[in-house]
């Protein structure tokens, strides 16, 4: 119960951030709706358009309308120079907003088409002009039925802005998604209990708001109005001070327990330095190195490899110096990023067996996979399968596995351990390898480059001789061992630790 | 001769291929009350509404007071004109009073009297604060009449607008709207397909058939077998029923 109060401290900010996100959406809904409703009410061709192309934004799952944002507001932004953000809040609220279009305007056009023929005719006929009529008898009459669509679309925006975490959006599915990836049942239920409650006491407030005006009782339609501009303005309340300005730094972490620990790790740090920390965590590792370079994040921990394969687009393996190195300099030069160092540990790809498993099968290297392959099943994270490294192992090997899915890290270690995969793309600092007793399989082709853990730092703070003192003593300290046990104290079934908890554990091991 | 309120001048109104109103020619003087009887499609409801521009004529014009109501804005036609039709149309969610001072709240006048309207339609003061769906049809359509009359509107247009109402009702309520008619100097225009109605009400009866104005005969005319066959057939029928019923009474006093 009380890791439970203590889950809920988190709600407040990103309470607000969500309460902020999912209203500024709804807002922008119904002014976009209502014209829309008017039009298809009034001309049917343009109605059926309009209703279809609401229906067809409904069909599309949402977390990939706010996905397809994150593309599409890039290539927007090259072709007007710069400048849009294609993370964070504005994808989420067009994503939010084009969610929140059909059921307004579809109970718009019932509304309207259901009113009596002879109601329009006597507002015809006793002289009103359309805007009069509009005024006076379609808003009137239309306005119950038109609020029952927006109470709907509420819920779904609520529901929905927790999706916008995964486009770096902090909204109450932080702590849904962070809580899902250390299987940190707690947080995730302090998560999904805030996101239901704002749900239902929104429906609740609107239904009255519904009902008030239905039945003509003007004091209980005000009253909900003023109920839910109170509830707005007390729910974002947590926004409104922002002190500190230039001294509030945001750490951005990926979606698992490594990223999380290291983000508190230094948090920690920089807020003894005296900086007011923010997180935003469960980044994908394609956005965070946008968001970081363009200012949305201003530290985080990202791997070698990632880099040199994914956005340096490097296809060769060197030395693992030579290519710290070389990414410094790329950082430096393509966007201004600061690489402060890397930590010390390396957290590579790495493909994983049951030990008892690999030694039955005589396996002990990727080229004695190779062989083996096809009677065997991969199972591999949600995004590995996609990544240039998988390319490149299997150019250097030529691996056919029976099956291949993915899983959500922490139920990749479960698929691999109950015998529904017999090889995974573990990570190498994963301290569940040597608690599983898994074999990890050697890399004789040099296909897979090197991990290092890297220390960066967005432009705007490169310069910030602070912010830096405050990071580099982190610089070549964190051992792989280190690590491996921060992150099994989170990972771990029974016992679990939280990241803040790990942080902490981690920092008195490494004396900082 | 009295002025002359309407003037009908050659309006056709054709929808599709279909000719609703035939080249039309009328003339209507001030302060008459004028029925317009025909079969259902004869087009006596849509050369009615002509008048006040709900149906816009394909050829020909309407004059009211000497001018063509089709310069200017259609709203403001329609505020000095009273129009009352069959599907009533109260609005619901307005009150009875609201319902009532409609007309001059849109057109910026001053506020209804409500009260005297609501005297001059025979319904007790207190109805005001109720709901439309809180009245019965012929208090509703009364409501609909005080709605019509309360801009001050001399010219009254009644489009079947006793054709839902029970015959006790009807009977009343014509009865009530021609003292009305008598009483407020009004012109008034009836749309009905009842002969006996147009008969009872009327200084004028117009017999409309496929779009034309196929007689135009006082009721005293009718009766006595004048404005011609169709007019004719359209009489023996409330003729042929009182008949019956005088023969019927006889029979039972026998």
């Amino acid at each position: 119960m009380n890791a439970f109060l203590d889950a809920l401290g988190r709600v407040p900010p990103l309470l607000a951030q969500h309460v902020l996100l999912s209203a500024a959406a709804l807002a922008l809904g119904i002014a976009i709706s209502l014209p829309l409703a008017i039009l298809a009410a009034r001309r049917r061709r343009a109605g059926s358009v309009v209703l279809g192309f609401a229906s067809l934004v409904q069909t599309i799952p949402s977390l990939a309308l706010l996905a397809l944002f994150y593309p599409l507001l890039l290539w927007l932004s090259a072709l007007v120079g710069g400048g849009i953000p294609a993370l964070g809040f504005l994808p989420s609220l067009i994503a939010l907003t084009l969610y929140a279009l059909l059921p307004i305007i579809r109970n718009g056009v019932a509304g309207l088409t259901g009113i009596d023929p002879a109601v329009r005719q006597a507002a015809k006929a006793v002289g009103m002009t359309p805007a009069q009529t509009l005024r006076l008898v379609e808003a009137p009459l239309v306005a119950p039925v038109l609020i029952a669509g927006i109470r709907t679309a509420a819920v779904w925006t609520i529901g929905a802005a927790t999706l916008s975490t995964t486009v770096g959006q902090p909204s109450l599915g932080d702590m849904i998604f962070a809580g899902l990836q250390t299987q940190n049942w707690t947080l995730v239920l302090a998560g999904c209990f805030a996101a239901a409650g704002l749900a239902l006491a929104t429906d609740a407030l609107i239904g009255l708001v519904e009902r008030g005006i239905a039945h003509r009782r003007r004091p209980l339609w005000l009253g909900a109005c003023i109920a839910l501009a109170a509830g707005l303005l007390l729910a974002t309340a947590p926004l409104w001070h922002r002190g500190g300005g230039a001294r509030v730094v945001t750490i951005g972490a990926k979606n698992f327990s490594e990223q999380y620990i290291l983000a508190r790790l230094i948090g920690d740090r920089l807020s003894h330095a005296g900086y007011t920390v923010r997180y935003r965590d469960g980044l994908g590792s394609a956005v965070i190195y946008g968001a970081l370079s363009g200012g949305d994040v201003d530290v985080y921990v990202e791997y070698a490899g990632t880099l040199w394969t994914g956005p340096m687009r490097r296809k060769d393996v060197p030395d693992p110096k030579a290519m710290v190195a070389a990414i410094g300099r790329w950082t430096r030069d393509t966007s201004g990023v600061r690489l402060i160092g890397p930590l010390g540990f390396e957290n590579a790809y790495a493909f994983a067996m049951r030990g008892d498993d690999a030694q039955r099968r005589g396996i002990a290297s990727l080229s004695d996979l190779v062989g083996a392959a096809p009677g065997l099943k991969l199972g591999s994270d949600l995004e590995f399968l996609e990544r240039p490294e998988w390319a490149a192992v299997r150019r250097a090997y030529p691996l056919r596995f029976a099956a291949t899915t993915p899983y959500a890290p922490t139920f990749m270690y479960r698929a691999l351990a109950s015998g529904e995969a017999d090889v995974i793309s573990a990570f190498s600092s994963d301290g569940r390898i040597a608690a599983d007793r898994l074999t990890v399989l050697t890399d004789p082709r040099h296909a897979i480059p090197s991990y290092d853990a890297l220390l960066l730092v967005a432009p705007a703070r490169a310069k910030d001789a602070t912010f830096a003192a405050a990071l580099t003593p982190l610089v070549g300290r964190i051992p792989v061992a280190a690590m491996r046990e921060a992150n099994y104290q989170v990972d771990r079934d029974s016992g679990k630790r939280t990241p803040e908890q790990a942080a902490d554990w981690l920092a008195r091991r490494l004396g900082l | 001769m009295p002025a002359e309120s309407l003037r009908f001048d050659a309006v056709t109104k054709r929808f599709g291929d279909t000719l609703a109103v035939d080249t039309v020619s009328l003339a209507i003087a001030k302060g008459s009350f004028v029925a317009l009887v025909g079969a259902s499609g004869s087009g006596k409801s849509t050369l009615l509404q002509t008048i006040n521009r709900l149906i816009e004529p394909s050829e020909g014009r309407v004059l009211l007071d000497g001018a063509d109501v089709a310069t200017g804005p259609a709203p403001a036609l329609r505020r000095r004109i009273g129009y009352v039709f069959q599907g009533i149309g109260l609005f619901p969610h307005m009150t009875v009073a609201e319902n009532i001072a409609i007309g001059p709240r849109i057109a910026g006048a001053p506020v209804a009297d409500v009260d005297a309207l609501l005297d001059l339609v025979a319904l007790p003061r207190d109805v005001a604060t109720r709901m439309p769906d809180a009245l019965s049809g012929g208090q509703r359509q009364r409501v609909a009449i005080a709605r019509a009359l309360a801009p001050g509107a001399k010219l009254l247009l009644l489009d079947e607008a006793f054709g839902a109402l029970d015959p006790v009702t009807r009977d009343t309520l014509g009865g009530e709207i021609r003292a009305l008619h008598d009483r407020l100097g009004l012109t008034t225009i009836l749309v009905t397909h009842d002969m006996a109605e147009a008969l009872l009400l009327a200084d004028r009866v117009l017999v409309m058939q496929a779009g034309r104005i196929v007689a135009d005969a006082t009721p005293g005319e009718l009766l006595n077998g004048g404005g011609g066959e169709a007019a004719q057939a359209l009489v023996a029928v409330p003729r042929h029923q009182a008949e019956r019923l005088r023969e019927i009474a006889r029979e039972r006093a026998a």
